[in-house]
């Protein structure tokens, strides 16, 4: 007979984030190497790890169990979003590769960082209790708030890096006290057992419970730079290093909604009727503000940051219905977001670099006539975000409404509609920009023989040659936000399952 | 066999655009391409003609589930409503590409890239037989024309095109809404969501729902036209788009829209339809009326072409929503004879400024007849097709429009039988200012080329030819049009 008790731990469904763990050990301890391979070495391994990490998520896809107690689920909600996490760390490693912003720090202990960072989002997509919803935040945030800062020698990244610690800190902290009120009103922290303890107590309307509802929103509104807690998106996009940017653009939004999804659609579920409405005008605020913020914007990192505040404004209104279609409709939507964001941030990378011009708007004037295989990248993003049709974000808005229409919102369909209308003007503005404009002639022609010296990129306004990887990356995110546009199901397959996963 | 027809632009339009940069051609060969692909395509929609079984409904029908996850099927099909609207849309392209062909343009791969692009959405859009795909197409038709515009246009062309997208794409979006919502809310329970043209026609929206849905697909359809109030965008990328993009604009992507009240509007929201039948109509009246009034008094002949097409199309619109059998065939046929009239009197006009020092200012043209005799005649011909010349098939179509509200509705007839005769006055005014008088300062009377006779001779043979026999359109119209209209109609009694 067994003496020993031992809580029964499946490593099998934990083991993305082993694998997670160990090579952020693996990442650390090879940066302390010095030499000229370092950076590729640490890269390689870094990529490696998060390689191996979604080769064991697909491995568990459809198993849809709970670990540790409960308090993670390895489902396929979290699962097929966390490919989304690894894919915009990937993204951001590469771009990072040859960024100059980000050679000031040690490549160790950025790719660490980051990995750390896709390690809490992880946690956080598969949290199903309120413990592991903070920790989980906690260990995506804390990275992040270092990797903004990491350009040293500029002081907006500096400045960038404490904005977001600031009121990051005020949103974990105004999350964990609604946390707490959610707590003591149902006194439980499993997502399940405070579900049916509102159920059974029909305590649906207990105002402890709503202010901690409110709370928690508020929090999680923080992090998904939900309008009108979004005051920091615009300065803290604008700052960071760009590849650092990218990142949170994509990963940290897709982070936020995967907890939101199921902590309203699991745990609050019940006291649905109470919190549905007010989703609905953060909702409207997101769209309205998001879009009427990024007209005029002559940087495209600020711009790309209200495009975001909106687009979370969008997905927010396939978790206000509640249903299963909405759930995969946000699911959707997060994974055409990766494909139209990273096929537009690899943009700005590459032409910061050649142009010295930094993310203005000018930077990509002209480049239809001598960048067109930048061109072409950056007016799909561009025209996927807008939603045109034989994109993805076509079929991305096309579902969210038909979520929003099923799920007795309409209203919200049509709001989502009227802010896509508002968006044309700055998105087209940017595609007027690429094709209909000169180029900026304080570009400064660089020779074809500039050397292949790796490490040319130095510091902000010095003008080098576009590393390859960085095109590539547009161009396979641009390819992708066509072909997924054409061919959506191998996607919304992915979608059906994750909602399957919940309801 | 249709998706062949639609696609094939496109294939020829990429072939082009990666056409090897060999030599300085000037894009020669590469535009050569494109318009052999749409010659070809121009080929197929004839023999879809040939092919075509007045007595049968919907034909060449391709069908399968495309995102079976959202219940969009990519359904095409050819019926007596779009058949010679796709002829129409291969013909007009293939005359615009053959006069981009003989031009100079900078950058050619990109523009015979996008202009082929145009002619896949466009036909996509008018063979679609499920709402959603007609949206997909329908929107996608902005894509190439806000860079045909933007890139290749004239001054303030950015200001024009951004204008231009902006005003459609709300309409468009609107219509995306009323799209989704249309295919979910008709889903009764039970029922699979579904986009299918004819499956949804089946199912019924209550009253209220289609209402709303009903005027988000007006807007879309009246801006696309354009119509009086929605017509903001007309004056700027008429003046700013290339000759031969404003030929396929103002020919084909106008009709689109009139396409779409007859495809989709008046099927799905019958009651909707007979609702708001005095709206659309006084908007068709004040159309025809301010059109008119504005052509007559431009001094740009594309300015007065551009205005003579406000009121066309506002004829078109009151044929559609006489909701009468009759009204409905004579706006089929006029959707057809407009695209026919209005491109040659683009490519003409843009020849005629050529002679007239690059200005289309009618004050400086005049007397350019005198030593272009094939030019004025056809010139001519087009122009008295314009006006609706008792024998022509314009004629045939106004005529059975205005008979068409003249059985519904009286008195909007009356007033509309007031845009013929505006009709005649402005076209006859454009043709005297450019043709006769003494020759102008400055312009030079020249006869036309060889090559750009064989982009306008064609299509005036075509019009001559519906002229002498219009039947050939109504005959094999009559079917699909009768189905369109029998349910308002039955809305009507009721």
């Amino acid at each position: 007979m067994n003496a020993l008790h031992a809580p029964h731990i499946d490593y099998a469904g934990l083991s993305p984030l082993i694998a997670l763990t160990g090579g952020i050990c693996v990442v650390l301890l090879f940066g302390l190497a010095r030499g000229p391979g370092t950076k590729m070495l640490v890269t390689s391994a870094a990529l490696l790890t998060l390689t191996a990490a979604a080769t064991l998520s697909a491995w568990q896809l459809g198993e849809n169990k709970s670990l540790v107690e409960g308090a993670l689920r390895a489902d396929d909600l979290a699962l097929s979003l966390d490919f989304v996490f690894y894919a915009a760390a990937a993204v951001a490693l590469v771009l990072s590769l040859r960024y100059p912003g980000v050679s000031g720090a040690s490549i160790g202990d950025y790719a660490a960082l980051l990995l750390t960072s896709v390690t809490g989002m992880v946690v956080l997509a598969g949290a199903n209790n309120l413990i592991t919803l903070f920790v989980g935040l906690e260990l995506l945030s804390i990275p992040l708030y270092v990797m903004c800062a990491v350009d040293l020698h500029r002081r907006t990244s500096l400045e960038a890096g404490l904005k977001y610690l600031v009121i990051g800190s005020v949103g974990s902290a105004t999350l964990l006290y609604g946390l707490a009120f959610v707590y003591g009103a149902t006194g439980s922290t499993d997502f399940g057992q405070i579900a049916s303890s509102m159920g059974r107590n029909g305590i649906g309307g207990d105002p402890l419970l709503l202010t901690g509802i409110a709370l928690a929103a508020t929090g999680l509104a923080f992090k998904a730079s939900v309008a009108p807690f979004h005051q920091w998106t615009p300065d803290v996009y604008e700052g960071a290093p760009t590849p650092v940017t990218a990142f949170m653009a994509v990963a940290t939004k897709a982070a936020a909604f995967a907890i939101i999804l199921r902590f309203f659609d699991v745990a609050v579920r019940p006291a649905k009727d109470d919190w549905d409405v007010a989703l609905a005008a953060l909702a409207v605020a997101s769209i309205v503000i998001g879009n009427v913020g990024a007209i005029g914007q002559d940087s495209l990192k600020r711009l790309l940051a209200y495009s975001s505040v909106a687009q979370a404004g969008y997905m927010l209104a396939g978790v206000v219905v509640g249903t299963a279609l909405g759930l995969k409709s946000v699911v959707f939507y997060l994974f055409a977001y990766l494909l139209m964001n990273v096929a537009a941030f690899a943009v700005v990378v590459a032409r910061e670099r050649e142009t010295g011009l930094g993310d203005d708007i000018e930077a990509v004037a002209g480049i239809g006539v001598s960048r067109p295989v930048l061109a072409w990248p950056l007016t799909i993003g561009m025209l996927a975000l807008a939603g045109f049709p034989g994109t993805v974000g076509f079929v991305g808005k096309f579902f969210l409404i038909e979520g929003a229409v099923q799920g007795d919102f309409a209203w919200l369909g049509v709001v989502i509609v009227i802010g896509s209308m508002v968006s044309l003007a700055y998105y087209l503005r940017v595609v007027a920009a690429v094709w209909m404009e000169p180029g900026a002639e304080a570009v400064r022609a660089v020779p074809v023989l500039a050397g292949g010296s790796a490490d040319a990129g130095t510091f902000a306004g010095r003008v080098s040659r576009i590393p390859i990887e960085v095109t590539a990356v547009a161009v396979i995110a641009a390819a992708g936000a066509i072909a997924f546009g054409i061919v959506p199901s191998p996607l919304l397959d992915l979608a059906a399952d994750a909602a399957r996963a919940i309801f | 066999m249709l998706s062949i027809l639609i696609f094939l632009p496109l294939l020829g339009g990429i072939i082009s655009a990666a056409w090897p940069r060999g030599g300085d051609d000037g894009g020669w060969r590469a535009g050569y391409v494109s318009l052999l692909f749409a010659t070809v395509t121009l080929g197929i929609s004839i023999g879809l003609i040939a092919d075509f079984d007045s007595k049968a409904g919907l034909q060449h029908v391709t069908d399968f589930s495309w995102i079976s996850q959202l219940g969009i099927h990519y359904k095409i099909g050819v019926d007596g409503l779009n058949l010679f609207l796709i002829a129409l849309t291969a013909l007009l392209w293939t005359g615009a590409t053959a006069w981009s062909l003989f031009r100079q343009w900078p950058r050619p791969r990109n523009y015979y890239l996008m202009l082929a692009l145009g002619e896949t959405a466009a036909l996509g859009a008018f063979c679609a037989q499920d709402l959603a795909l007609f949206v997909l197409f329908f929107d996608l038709m902005l894509v190439p024309f806000y860079f045909l515009i933007g890139i290749w246009g004239g001054e303030r062309r950015v200001q024009a095109t951004t204008k231009f997208v902006i005003y459609t794409l709300v309409g468009s979006f609107l219509m995306l809404a009323g799209a989704v919502a249309t295919g979910v809310l008709a889903a009764g329970n039970g029922q699979h969501v579904t986009f299918e043209l004819s499956e949804l026609a089946g199912r019924h929206l209550s009253t209220g729902t289609q209402d709303w849905i009903f005027l988000f697909f007006a807007a879309a359809f009246l801006v696309k036209m354009p119509a009086f109030p929605l017509h903001g965008w007309l004056p700027d990328a008429y003046r700013a788009a290339p000759t031969p993009v404003l030929t396929v604009l103002s020919g084909v992507l106008s009709k689109v829209g009139a396409y779409g009240f007859l495809r989709i509007a008046l099927p799905l929201y019958p009651d909707a339809a007979v609702h708001f039948q005095d709206l659309l109509l006084v908007i068709a009246l004040v159309s025809i009326l301010y059109g008119s009034v504005m052509a007559f008094s431009q001094d740009s002949a594309t300015m007065v072409v551009a205005y003579s097409s406000i009121a066309q199309l506002g004829f078109i619109t009151l044929g559609i929503f006489s909701l009468r059998a009759e009204g409905a065939q004579g706006a089929v046929l006029q959707m057809v004879n407009h695209g026919l009239v209005v491109a040659p009197l683009f490519f003409i006009i843009a020849l005629l400024s050529a002679r007239a020092g690059g200005t289309d200012d009618l004050r400086r043209m005049g007397g350019l007849a005198a030593r272009a005799p094939v030019l004025a005649a056809l010139f001519l011909i087009v122009s008295l097709a314009t006006l609706a010349i008792p024998g022509s098939a314009n004629f045939m179509g106004e005529f059975l429009i205005l008979t068409g509200v003249l059985k519904a509705k009286i008195v909007y007839a009356l007033v509309a039988g007031t845009g013929v005769a505006l009709a005649a006055v402005y076209m006859i005014r454009l043709y005297q200012r450019s043709m006769h008088n003494p020759l102008a300062a400055g312009a030079e009377s020249r006869e036309l080329t060889t090559a750009d006779g064989l982009v306008i001779v064609p299509v005036v043979a075509v019009i001559l030819a519906l002229a002498l026999y219009p039947q050939f359109v109504l005959h094999r119209s009559e079917k699909a049009v009768g189905t369109v209209v029998q349910q308002p109609q039955g809305a009507y009694i009721r």
